[in-house]
């Protein structure tokens, strides 16, 4: 039977591709450590194959003010040519990247579409967030009728990594809210997924 | 049987007691980078592999192939007592090839009850030298040419295969899974060419970094099916040394035995 809503929402819509409305809270819990740095983040959503069907936000370290991110990796090049001291050279563009360094620990969004981004993204990169609990709304069009998992992933520094995920259905029969948490590095994570 | 296993046993009395006793590897500090960051890779042989405590490796035939297909040159390149070292900076993203090739020929016979080997270790061989000093009819005679690869990858962003290419030369490995997207709970495929076509029933060693800190090896040996290939599970994650050797008759003149090994290092990480 449950066939059947697809099925009659394909009557409805032109073509299969739906939208999906999701409200989204993480929470990043307040740890009581030594040394505390703001966890990076990376939310996306995935498809049944962990392809990548939508990244949805990815915090992490900006550059700093008045220094502009290069779009590419070409001005540290000059710098190797003109013999500039290797040490050097790598803290200046860790500075001009912010830390983009540090990202590839964001171990499966890395691999899962982190690598083949061009940095920054409009409206899904930003900065480190603070501990608490953050609200994102998404409406994320062209997203097939099929079984998603909502990911998110958190890697601190002098921390640890941790990884949590949310099953949902695309489209949602009702609205609906589902609930999740993190052991360490991120708190509580509800999805409320609206048809 | 027999006619098997005496040239078998010729051939491993041959080599140097390095290539029986040692194990060669290279270590990479990171293979799973972003563009423009730096990695360090450390170079040694040893009996266990990544065990600092015997040998540094020699980098002379040290080659690096960015992900263009350009040779990119090492920088801070060192050699100590116990390990030579490297570092390289990964301005383009794609995946490295960082590999050793060493090729050689080496000759043994029996000379009235001594066993005398030419050319000298760590001289090269030169058909001149060969023609004076090893004897045409000496007793037991086995030329031997070696062709040994040493090799590890290191991606920055997305992974790209053109540096990957194999040479068609000795024995070289292909990735079907990819070698810097390697995760425990997934199995992973690769496959093993000789001079460039498949190479069945080789038999691969796989031992992971740490033997130091636990009391066993745990060496996993495995077999290339027909098409060459074979396919592991990790059981952690960590550092892998990653070896097999070939021995055949298709040498260069005047080797009349040919020994192609392959070795290299693999980072798997947990998903």
């Amino acid at each position: 039977m449950r066939h059947r809503i697809p099925l009659v929402l394909c009557s409805m819509l032109p073509g299969t591709v739906l939208a999906a409305n999701l409200d989204l809270s993480i929470e990043i819990p307040r740890l009581d450590v030594a040394e505390y740095h703001r966890p990076y983040v990376a939310v996306w959503l995935e498809r049944e194959d962990k392809s990548v069907a939508a990244n949805l936000a990815v915090w992490y370290q900006q550059p700093k003010k008045g220094e502009k991110a290069p779009a590419t990796a070409a001005p540290a090049a000059p710098a190797a040519a003109a013999g500039v001291a290797p040490g050097g050279m790598q803290g200046a563009a860790a500075n001009l990247q912010g830390g983009v360094k540090w990202l590839p620990d964001l171990r499966q969004w890395w691999r899962r579409s982190g690598r083949e981004l061009t940095l920054p993204v409009d409206g899904v990169t930003g900065a480190t967030r603070a501990p608490g609990e953050h609200a994102l709304s998404f409406n994320v069009a062209d997203l097939p009728a099929g079984q998603y998992k909502l990911v998110v992933e958190a890697a601190r520094e002098e921390g640890g990594r941790e990884l949590v995920d949310v099953p949902f259905q695309v489209p949602a029969k009702d609205a609906q809210t589902i609930k999740a948490k993190g052991s360490r590095e991120l708190g509580a994570i509800s999805l409320s997924v609206k048809p | 049987m027999k006619s098997l296993i005496k040239p078998l046993a010729i051939a491993a009395a041959l080599l140097p007691l390095s290539a029986l006793a040692h194990k060669q590897w290279i270590a990479p500090s990171k293979t799973v980078l972003n563009v423009d960051q730096w990695v360090t890779f450390d170079a040694g042989s040893s009996t266990d592999p990544f065990v600092r405590d015997h040998n540094a490796a020699r980098l002379d035939n040290l080659v690096i192939t960015a992900p263009d297909g350009s040779t990119v040159a090492p920088e801070n390149q060192a050699s100590g007592k116990l390990r030579a070292t490297f570092d390289l900076q990964l301005k383009q993203p794609g995946t490295y090839k960082i590999a050793v090739v060493n090729t050689g020929i080496s000759a043994s016979w029996d000379d009235n009850g001594q066993n005398k080997r030419w050319p000298p270790r760590g001289t090269p061989f030169t058909p001149e030298g060969f023609a004076q000093e090893v004897p045409k009819k000496a007793k037991d005679l086995k030329v031997t040419q070696s062709i040994g690869r040493l090799e590890t990858f290191v991606t920055a962003g997305k992974p790209n295969d053109t540096a990957l290419k194999p040479t068609g030369k000795g024995l070289e490995l292909v990735q079907v899974t990819g070698f810097n997207d390697l995760y425990t709970g997934e199995s992973a495929t690769f496959q093993f060419l000789l001079d460039g076509k498949p190479a069945a029933d080789v038999e691969v060693e796989v031992v992971a970094d740490g033997t130091r800190y636990r009391s066993s090896v745990n060496e996993i040996e495995l077999k290339t099916g027909k098409d060459g290939r074979f396919t592991l599970e990790w059981p952690q994650p960590g550092l892998y040394w990653l070896s097999a050797s070939v021995q055949d008759k298709k040498a260069d003149k005047p080797a009349t035995d040919r020994r192609s090994s392959y070795t290299a290092s693999f980072e798997v990480l947990s998903p």
